[in-house]
């Protein structure tokens, strides 16, 4: 095979497989993947036993213990919708009344029940323009 | 003072501006005066930079609340060495720090390329002004760490959960990286505009990509090593996006480092090579971006930020000006040579190159995954199991190339090279394979049996390499093994120090797969006297524990925790995790309120070469703590109203006896807590393993003592050359050849 035709070869399996591994990579991020939702949305349209990423801040006087689990209520940023959230393991340093959460839930019997290391606390704003309120 | 510091910024801005306009002009006009101007104009902004951090870490260290980012960052009662790292960590801080270390690096790379690559230095002099103008415009216009305001009697403090030394190391050691890295970036892109694509700017310039390289991959060590032993999870890496965002430019930065030795041997891969670090640069950007962003979920990232604008506006500038600059100048960045065979180190690098390149975009991919699915309807995100599985097979492909490349021959391996070289490490790296997978030690995971003997494979064949190089150098000197081989690394730095960072990468790499496939973790609520097991060891919580901490008679903190039995055979450990709780900043508040403010976890472990055996606690205070607490403030405001505790004194004292009580009652109690114990294998790898690449990184970027001599030497006879060349083609009626061209023989 002449020089140009296998560097034209070499040029079109590489690209191939680009294209496949690309196309691999796009389909198991979308079945891998959680969608994002408040808890407005998830009340409204939470299909049980799919997982969603449920972000919010956590509700004022609602952390409660039960064991090994911890019980607490997440709701929307701007607004006071929340739903039930139950989370066994230990909870992150910075989580407290208050705090923005991020957390993967599935829709069990009533509550959202959070996946094993998936609760995320959000430090507190480091970068706010205004010094830290409390 | 913050006035000074307000006008250095203020004058490093138009210094800065000045510099990029003295550039570009020096390269339109080829007037050296003009260069020598530009030159100047980074050395003064980095001495005005070095002005005003020294003001601002003047302010920190002198308790100067007046400073508003001195006030909401740092307090009284904050230990002198946070004080002085608590600087960077608010968002004008780290800027300054950014900017201040991209004008030293600037000024540093410009003082040693002064005199050489006249056609390129002006452009790599306005782009490292251009950065410099960019963030110090911020700083000047958008945020200040120089606005004042009445000074409050004590500030807010630093994060308790910063108060750790990696994480006060951890932003200078980024920050460094990245800013070294704009320095192949400007080069690189001045070699473009000049024409100039010769290995010149990159020899110019390696050193400081190396430099870059090395302070990245430690800062974000150092982070893993902050995660895991400070916070409660017990983990390194969650793939959150700012790890994620630090993590890109170190994987194009590393292919980068690789990809130019072929450029240099053989003058290939030069698209490759002006591709990887205009991208890397680009990355570093991104990356100093994202983490003050607020796109992105993130534990880090924050409410989105005045600064997300100029910095998009700029990043996109970056993205389109580089492949602007390399499809114009695409025909001189032609190879010198082909690619004669897939399996020659040429080819391997080549892979390399992919698997590096790939592995950033899978990552790129799945952080920014949010974003794309956003803007297409519903916003989808992945998590930690979708990056692992992707990201394993690359890294494993990338410690096969690493083990591979440096044993195969330039342009074709042949079989007889293929026997010499290859065949005993494969060996090697085979039977390790076997021995594990047979003698059951690793068989549960074939990731991770895969990764035990690719290490095997690398380490063997860098022991060969060093093996054969040793004996080579005594048959021609004949001094004793080990002078032999101190001798052996000092001549061959850049080879010696990479196959060192190899193995400290394999170590990492062992450490990782082992640490991930073989851990048991275990969430259990104990009450005192009662048993757990994880991993074949028997946990005990023998008894809680509770103590109040002070600082300069302020109290700093009230520990809470746990003393642990942990025994397994004959051996005995005794671990006492505990968890912080930094009260609301007041010298006297009510009782409850002091576990109000943050809290943080005292992570205890049994560290060994083995293995980590790793406790965190997080004591049960809603059930019978607060309530207490509240009790006792119930006490404290009737003492009050009913004018039995009449003077602050008092009530300050009053308050203290309470808080005694209420921690000395929880050390006697009998509560539960919930704990996270792991028992993880060779997680201390992970660490020698950066110790290791740290060192080889030294060797690698260490100058040979001959170096600036030898250069000098090589110049001077060049010249003479070069002369006694022009006087002889003079003879022939030829135009004199021009002098300064002459390339030094490398």
């Amino acid at each position: 095979m002449d020089p140009a035709r296998k560097r034209t070869t070499r040029l079109v399996v590489a690209l191939t497989a680009a294209v496949l591994l690309a196309g691999a990579l796009v389909y198991t991020s979308f079945s891998a993947s959680s969608e994002a939702r408040t808890p407005s949305e998830l009340l409204s349209s939470a299909e049980p036993g799919k997982a969603y990423q449920l972000t919010g801040k956590v509700v004022n006087g609602s952390i409660r213990h039960d064991g090994a689990t911890t019980l607490f209520r997440v709701r929307d940023r701007s607004g006071d919708t929340s739903v039930p959230v139950s989370y066994t393991g230990t909870v992150p340093d910075p989580f407290r009344d208050g705090r923005e959460v991020i957390v993967t839930v599935h829709q069990r019997q009533g509550t959202f029940v959070g996946e094993r290391d998936s609760l995320i606390t959000k430090c507190p704003s480091k970068y706010s323009d205004k010094p830290q309120a409390q | 003072m913050a006035t000074l510091g307000r006008a250095c910024l203020i004058l490093a801005l138009g210094v800065c501006v000045f510099g990029v306009g003295a550039g570009i002009a020096a390269w339109r006009l080829h007037r050296r005066d003009l260069a020598a101007s530009a030159r100047r104009a980074v050395y003064s902004a980095a001495a005005l930079l070095t002005i005003a951090m020294g003001v601002l870490e003047a302010a920190f260290l002198r308790n100067d609340f007046s400073f508003d980012t001195v006030a909401s960052h740092s307090s009284t009662t904050t230990p002198l060495f946070y004080k002085a790292a608590a600087v960077w960590s608010s968002q004008e801080g780290s800027l300054l720090l950014w900017v201040w270390l991209l004008a030293l690096w600037s000024s540093a790379v410009l003082f040693l390329t002064r005199k050489r690559m006249r056609d390129v230095t002006p452009i790599a002099t306005a782009v490292l002004a251009g950065f410099a103008t960019f963030f110090a415009a911020l700083l000047v216009f958008a945020v200040s760490p120089f606005d004042v305001s009445i000074a409050p009697t004590d500030g807010s403090g630093l994060n308790p959960l910063l108060r750790h030394p990696s994480m006060m190391i951890h932003p200078p050691m980024l920050y460094s990286g990245y800013t070294l890295f704009t320095v192949p970036f400007a080069f690189a892109v001045g070699a473009l505009v000049a024409g100039r694509v010769d290995a010149e700017w990159i020899t110019a310039t390696r050193r400081f990509a190396l430099a870059a390289w090395l302070f990245l991959g430690i800062g974000i060590v150092l982070g893993a090593r902050w995660s895991y032993a400070e916070l409660g999870w017990g983990g390194y890496w969650a793939w959150d996006p700012v790890e994620n965002a630090s993590l890109l430019p170190w994987l194009t930065g590393t292919a980068f480092i690789h990809s130019i030795m072929i450029q240099e041997k053989r003058g290939m891969l030069k698209v490759w090579n002006v591709s990887l670090i205009l991208g890397t640069g680009i990355l570093a950007i991104l990356g100093t971006f994202l983490v003050r962003s607020g796109i992105l979920e993130s534990i880090h990232a924050f409410g989105a930020s005045t600064l997300g604008i100029p910095f998009v506006a700029l990043i996109i500038t970056l993205i389109a000006g580089s492949i602007a600059l390399v499809v114009w100048r695409l025909d001189l960045l032609r190879s010198e040579h082909r690619l004669d065979s897939l399996l020659s180190r040429e080819a391997l690098f080549l892979f390399n190159n992919l698997a590096f390149v790939g592995l950033a975009f899978v990552i790129f991919f799945g952080t920014f995954f949010p974003l794309m699915t956003e803007a297409l309807g519903n916003e989808r995100s992945v998590g930690p199991p979708w990056f692992n599985r992707i990201t394993v097979p690359l890294a494993l492909a990338l410690v096969g190339l690493a083990g591979l490349a440096p044993l195969i021959a330039w342009r074709r391996a042949t079989a007889a090279n293929l026997r010499r070289s290859v065949a005993r490490p494969a060996a090697v790296g085979v039977t390790v394979t076997l021995v594990l997978a047979v003698t059951g030690v690793a068989t549960d995971s074939l990731t991770a049996l895969a990764m035990f003997g690719l290490a095997a494979f690398l380490i063997a064949g860098v022991a060969q390499e060093f093996w054969r190089g040793t004996r080579a150098r005594r048959a021609t000197s004949g001094e004793a093994p080990p002078l032999a081989l101190v001798s052996l690394v000092r001549r061959n730095r850049r080879r010696y120090g990479g196959y060192t960072v190899h193995v400290g990468m394999a170590l990492l790499f062992v450490g990782v797969a082992a640490s991930s496939a073989f851990q048991h973790a275990r969430d259990v609520r104990l009450r005192p006297g009662q048993t757990a097991n994880v991993g074949g060891y028997q946990v005990r919580y023998d008894r809680p524990t509770g103590a109040i901490e002070t600082r300069d008679d302020r109290i700093e903190k009230i520990v809470l925790g746990a003393d642990l039995t942990v025994t397994k055979g004959d051996t005995t450990h005794h671990l006492s995790p505990s968890r912080g709780y930094y009260p609301q900043n007041a010298p006297f508040a009510p009782v409850s309120a002091m576990f109000d403010g943050e809290a943080t976890s005292e992570v205890r472990m049994v560290a060994g070469l083995r293995r980590d055996f790793w406790s965190a606690v997080q004591p049960d205070i809603e059930a019978n703590l607060l309530p207490a607490a509240k009790r006792y403030d119930a006490a404290l405001r009737e003492g009050i109203d009913n004018g039995q505790l009449k003077t602050t004194t008092t009530q300050v004292l009053a308050f203290r006896e309470l808080l005694a009580r209420l921690t000395q009652g929880y050390a006697k109690s009998n509560a539960a807590a919930n704990f996270r114990i792991i028992s993880s294998p060779l997680v201390a790898w992970i660490w020698i393993g950066g110790i290791v690449v740290f060192l080889g990184g030294l060797i690698a970027i260490w100058p040979a003592p001959g170096d600036a001599g030898r250069r000098r030497a090589g110049a001077r006879y060049a010249a003479r050359v070069a002369k006694e060349l022009g006087r002889g083609e003079r003879d022939d009626a030829q135009p004199p050849r021009d002098r300064a061209a002459a390339p030094v023989g490398l």
